[in-house]
Parts: C-alpha cells; structure tokens; sequence
C-alpha cells in the first residue's frame, strides 16, 4: 500500500479547510489522555467564541477536572474556583459585568456530585450565564471514581462491580433538572462521539451563548464526552461505550429553549 | 459632621457602602441577620447588588466572583457561617482576590476561626475587632482599603452587642491613601490577545505567559503576609505606663474592660488595659512594651482560652498569664452571656490583685 | 471496499505525527475509510494515522481528534496522489 505524504501541506493548488487548532488556545499541546472527549469540547467552545466574535468579552470559570489542562492554554480570561461552585462565582461576575459572556467549564463531578447546589440555585435564580458540563460519568482528574452522575452498572475505581442502585443510588440527569427550574431558559445535551454529533453540539455551544447574549436567562450546555481511561476501555470503543451507556441515561437533544419560542 | 442614631448593624452597611461596596452575598444568621437586611434595602437604591444567596458557600464565592471583576464585594454571617466558608477565605488568600468578610458573631469563641482560619495552605487573614459602633465604622472602611490594597481577605470581627446597641455615629467616607487601578481583575479584555489573564491559586500562568508556579506564588504570598505583619498592626493601650497588672481584652470586651480600669484607677488601683484592634497581625511588640512594669497579665475573654495563646506567645514566660473570662452564653447559645458585665470583670480583677488571704 | 477505486483524492491532510497518541478515533470517524494506523510508533511510542489516496477533505478527522493532530486541505481539482507530478 503506498501513502500520501502528510508530513506537508500540498503543493498542489488547495485551500485550508481546517487548521490544527483554534485561534484561541495557544497551543495544541495538553496532558489528557488518548481518546479523551474533553479537548473536542474545548475546541469547539473556542471556535464559537471566535465566531461571535467575543475573545475579549468573555471571562471562564474553570471547576476542576481534567479540563483544567486548558486553564493555561485558553486565550480568554480565566479563573480556576473552588470545586463546584463556579455557577455562583458566575453569578457575581454577572451582576457585575452583565455585559460580558461569562461561562463555566466543570464535569460532572464537579457540577452534579460537588456542585448541586450551586448550579440548582443560579439556574432557579435565572442568572443569564452559560455552564458547560463534560459528561463522562466519572471523576476522571482522580483517576477515575464514581460521581453523581455515573450509571447503574458502570464500573469505576470505587464501584469496580458497577454502580448498584442498593448501595450506591440512581444517576442525577442534571439537564432535566435544571430544565424544570422557570429560571433556566438554555438546556441541551450533545456529545463528541461522532463528527455529526460535533457538529450539533457546535450548534448548542453557539445557541447557549446567544442566549445569554439576549439576556434569556440561565443556560446548561451538557455535552457527553469519552474517558476510555475511566471506562477501563481501549480508546477506539469509547464512543461506542459512551452512547450505549451513558447516552441511554442521557439522551441527546435540546431539552429546553425558551428562545425558539420568540418570534422573529 | 453629620450623626445619626443607627445600630451597629446599619452603621457597618453604612460605613460598608461609604467604602464604595458594589456587591454583597450573604445568608440569615443571628446575629448578623440585620447587616444583611440593611444591605438587601441599601445597596440596590444606591447602585450596587445584594444578593440573598441559598447558602453561606454559595454567598461567599458569589462575593469572590463580583471582586474577581474588579469591584469591592463582601459576604458576611456570625462564626458559625464563617465556618462553611473557610475554604473560600483561604482560596483568595492564595489568588489575591480582595474579599470583606463580616463576622457578626454570637461570642468570643470565633478568635482562632479569625486568626488561624479553617482553610488549607500558608495564609493569614486580617481580623479587624471594633469595641463600639463608632470604631466599627472606621475598621469596616479600613478592611475594604487594606483588602484592596494588599489583595487579601479581611474580616470584621464585630459581635452582637455591636449588632444591636443604638449609637450617635457618622458613617460618612474616610479617605486613604490611594491605591494603583486594579490592573490584575478580569474584564474579558485581554482575551484573544495571547496574553489573556488567569487568576489562579496555583500561580502556573499561561503558555504564552507562565507564572510563577505553585512554590514559588505561594513562598511570594507567605512573604507578602509577613510584610503586612510588620506594617499592619493596631492596638489601644491606657494606664500602662505604670501598671501592676494589665488586662487584655478585644472587641466589646475591650470597651468594658478600659470602662473598669478607668475606674479602679481613680481609686488607687495599678491597673491598665491593652486592647489589639487587629487580632492578626496580633501586637505582639506593643503589649510586650505595654507590659512591660506588670507583675501580672489577666486576659478577659469570653471563650475558653483564645487569644491567651497570643498573649503568651508575644510575651513568654516573663510574667504570669491567666484567664479571668471564660465561656459565656444564654440560654439559646445565641447571646453573649452575663459576664460580659462591668461589675463581674471587677470582682475578676480585684481578686487577682488582692494577696491571697 | 475496494480502495483502488478511490483512487483520486479531493482533499489531503497534514498529520502532526508526535503530537498523535494512538487513539485511533480518526480511522472510526473517517467516512472513506482512507486511514489506517502505522505499524511504526512516533517519538512517543503511539501509532499514528497514515493517509490512503481518496480523502475528500471532510474534516472528520480533523474533528473528532482530541489532540489537535489534523490540518485538513481541499483540493482545487481531484488529485491521483501516488501519480507522479
């Protein structure tokens, strides 16, 4: 079998369609794991910022999480805070800049097992701010344990004979929680497993943000992202793995927009 | 000049607002209930958001999130409040985020929670105790000013006599010194220009803009907290110059200790008070001096034992240390108690002046 | 699938080849199936993507890596990549 050459760009007569890596990370580099979902997230939250054309009127909370990688690559503003409890660090960014886009970045870990609270209370409390939450069913920074969001069955570090209901409780699906909340007026789930999921969750980062820019009120962006590591998983099944089981708990769509049902 | 009868609790909003307070979270809690009420009215007629936050956690971060963006933001509650926000106290201590921390306490207890703190890493917080509602008014504007100046947390140490007591006060705005613009918040500009700001306990930086690390941001700070140890220390002192026994007390306890000693002096008695207005940085130098013709130390505090670990470590050996407070409540553990009484702190110190019979 | 087939390219890639870490997300996601990973391993120790002719420069790839290793070109006419220039 011969191969093209890709050490290159071509010579031959061409155009750009897709660069390495956004304008606003300042480098490609990162310490996640092979096959992680996160970065994918993370590019296209930086590609929708760019779009809207909002680098410089926005400011990130970061909880904790593998993510955090990003806190030094990102060229937007950024804090890292407390375990969970950016939505209320969001919340007096807000009241102070109302005019600036101001979202979180956490996992479920950090939103759904530490951060219950803090996103149920801002969400009630309507502030117009966007929190992302990359779903991949464990706390992967620690290595991969169970959080308030993992399945039944699913095997992590402290449930290696899978979540039991007895023992361990139900998953917390966040999105529809939040959902019910008059106050939330943003909440979708997307995912990284496919290109085609991509691209929708591209469409509900830049919904979630345009909403906030209305002044709609609080907006949940979920997006389920692999972590083979966690899933004890060689890379190339985690996007299988995650629809079958994490994606049957948490299906994909558009759980809520008050903004669709704006006139024109 | 311009005063009005107002209780503590409007007198700090007040003071708070002269200092050009912005955003204020916080949660009901007696006694400092009232401080939040006065901020929920107040602080939305004159610009500003007050917030009632769900929880003391979320009100403190909220508080974190309004002074991140480069305004001066506060949360307050009694001790026990305080202590669900310990984490947070210690986490802007080590990013440098300026946060007024009111602490409306119930008692004395809260002087380790003030000095020592609850929360992980290599920090201190400025605790500022007033005696009175007039003293309240200028250490709430202090707190905001060396807050910013310095960029680290300070709590107001008050309690609920202050809360609670009527007094004629002006709580009109004291000017500082001035400070540089707050170059280091956050306001999105920076972003997309490769060198975007982060604020980050860990002090790692950016690709583009590394920092100092973790070691070394957090030797910086330790540093940086020494330098206002040295700068930073205030203290009251009366009748030392020549006194056989000295009495340290803080806060309320203060004002009713320097009422009796001003009495026992005029008949005779070789008493005298020092009075640190910051518990940290605690004066050590100053009550040493202060004490320093004193056969003995008496420490009046409402607690079992606090600030005494201070009064030892500023003065040793030297001379002997002993406790004539002690735990003082009511009934519903919400009140100071009765010995916060001019008549009990006497008895108290004659008996530890007169000879053992 | 028959790759001769495909044998003209309508788009190409760049692989940024140490960056990659063997994750093989790319071979799942290309729709033409013109990836496939080395035998070799990088500076690493990971395998990484090698191109067959017949891309058509749909960014699949490019979209689904999690470590920025894709930079994806379109060709201005069909392209038999292994014919000489």
């Amino acid at each position: 079998m011969n191969y093209v050459d890709t050490t290159y760009p071509p010579v031959r007569e061409s155009r750009q369609v897709a660069s390495f890596k956004p304008a606003l990370l300042q480098t490609e580099e990162h310490h996640l794991c092979p096959g992680c979902g996160e970065p994918v997230a993370i590019r296209l939250i930086c590609e929708v910022i760019q779009e809207l054309g909002l680098a410089q009127d926005t400011i990130s909370i970061f909880g904790h999480g593998c993510y955090g990688a990003f806190m030094s690559t990102l060229d937007v503003e950024t804090t890292l805070c407390l375990h969970g409890r950016a939505p209320a660090v969001a919340t007096g960014m807000k009241r102070m800049r109302p005019d600036k886009l101001i979202w979180t970045m956490q996992g479920d870990g950090d939103m759904v097992s530490e951060g219950l609270a803090e996103v149920l209370h801002t969400a009630a409390r309507g502030e117009s701010v966007t929190c992302f939450m990359l779903n991949n069913g464990v706390f992967g920074d620690t290595g991969g344990q169970m959080t308030a969001a993992s399945v039944v069955g699913q095997r992590t570090k402290n449930t290696l004979e899978g979540r039991d209901p007895g023992y361990h409780g139900f998953p917390i699906t966040i999105g529809e929680m939040v959902a019910a909340l008059p106050g939330s007026a943003y909440v979708a789930r997307g995912s990284v497993h496919n290109a085609g999921s991509i691209a929708q969750a591209k469409k509900m980062i830049r919904r979630g943000f345009e909403r906030q820019m209305a002044n709609a009120g609080f907006g949940l962006v979920e997006i389920l992202t692999m972590c083979p590591t966690g899933w004890f998983l060689p890379t190339k099944d985690g996007p299988e793995y995650m629809m079958e089981s994490l994606g049957s708990v948490y299906p994909l769509g558009i759980i809520k927009d008050v903004g669709a049902e704006q006139p024109a | 000049m311009s005063l009005r009868l107002i209780d503590g609790s409007e007198a700090v909003a007040e003071a708070a607002l002269s200092a050009g307070l912005r955003f204020y979270s916080g949660y009901p809690m007696s006694p400092a209930t009232d401080l939040l009420e006065q901020l929920a009215k107040k602080l939305p007629q004159r610009g500003g958001v007050c917030i009632n936050a769900d929880t003391e956690i979320e009100g403190v971060n909220m508080a974190i999130g309004a002074s991140m963006t480069g305004f001066r933001a506060a949360t307050g509650s009694c001790g026990q409040g305080l202590s669900l926000m310990q984490e947070a106290i210690a986490e802007v201590a080590l990013n440098e985020t300026p946060l007024v921390i009111f602490n409306m306490a119930r008692s004395q207890q809260d002087y380790f929670q003030a000095t020592r703190g609850g929360g992980w890493g290599d920090y201190r917080t400025i605790a500022l105790a007033p005696k009175d509602v007039p003293e309240a008014v200028e250490l709430t504007q202090l707190a905001f000013h060396l807050s910013d100046k310095y960029r680290v947390p300070a709590i107001v140490y008050g309690d609920n006599i202050l809360a609670r007591t009527l007094t004629a006060v002006d709580t009109s705005p004291i000017a500082f010194e001035p400070l540089p613009p707050r170059d280091w918040a956050l306001d999105g500009t920076t972003g997309g220009t490769g060198r975007s700001k982060q604020i980050w306990t860990w002090g790692v930086g950016k690709h583009n803009t590394p920092g100092p690390g973790p070691q070394l941001h957090w030797r910086n700070i330790a540093d940086k907290f020494a330098r206002i140890a040295e700068t930073e220390q205030r203290w009251e002192a009366g009748f030392h110059e020549d006194a056989e026994t000295m009495v340290v007390a803080f806060g309320t306890a203060g004002k009713f200790v320097e009422y009796v000693v001003e009495d026992m002096r005029q008949e005779g008695w070789q008493v005298g008070f020092f009075r640190p207005i910051t518990l940290w940085p605690f004066p050590e130098d100053a009550l040493e001096r202060g004490c320093k013709t004193a056969r003995q130390v008496l420490v009046f505090e409402l607690n079992a034992g606090q600030m005494i670990d201070d009064v030892r470590i500023s003065l040793g050996k030297r001379v002997p240390i002993r406790s004539i407070g002690g735990i003082s409540s009511d009934d519903a553990g919400i009140n100071i108690g009765d010995r916060m009484d001019a008549s009990y702190i006497r008895a108290r110190i004659i008996e530890a002046m007169e000879p053992v019979s | 699938m028959n790759v001769a087939a495909r044998k003209l390219s309508r788009g190409t890639i760049v692989v940024a080849v140490d960056r990659c870490k063997g994750c093989e997300l790319c071979v799942r996601a290309c729709p033409v199936d013109v990836l496939t990973m080395s035998e070799v391993t990088n500076a690493n120790g990971f395998r990484f993507p090698l191109l067959a002719p017949g891309c058509t420069g749909c960014t699949a790839c490019q979209q689904v890596c999690p470590d920025y290793v894709f930079e994806v070109y379109k060709y201005e006419e069909a392209v038999d990549e292994l014919a000489a220039d």
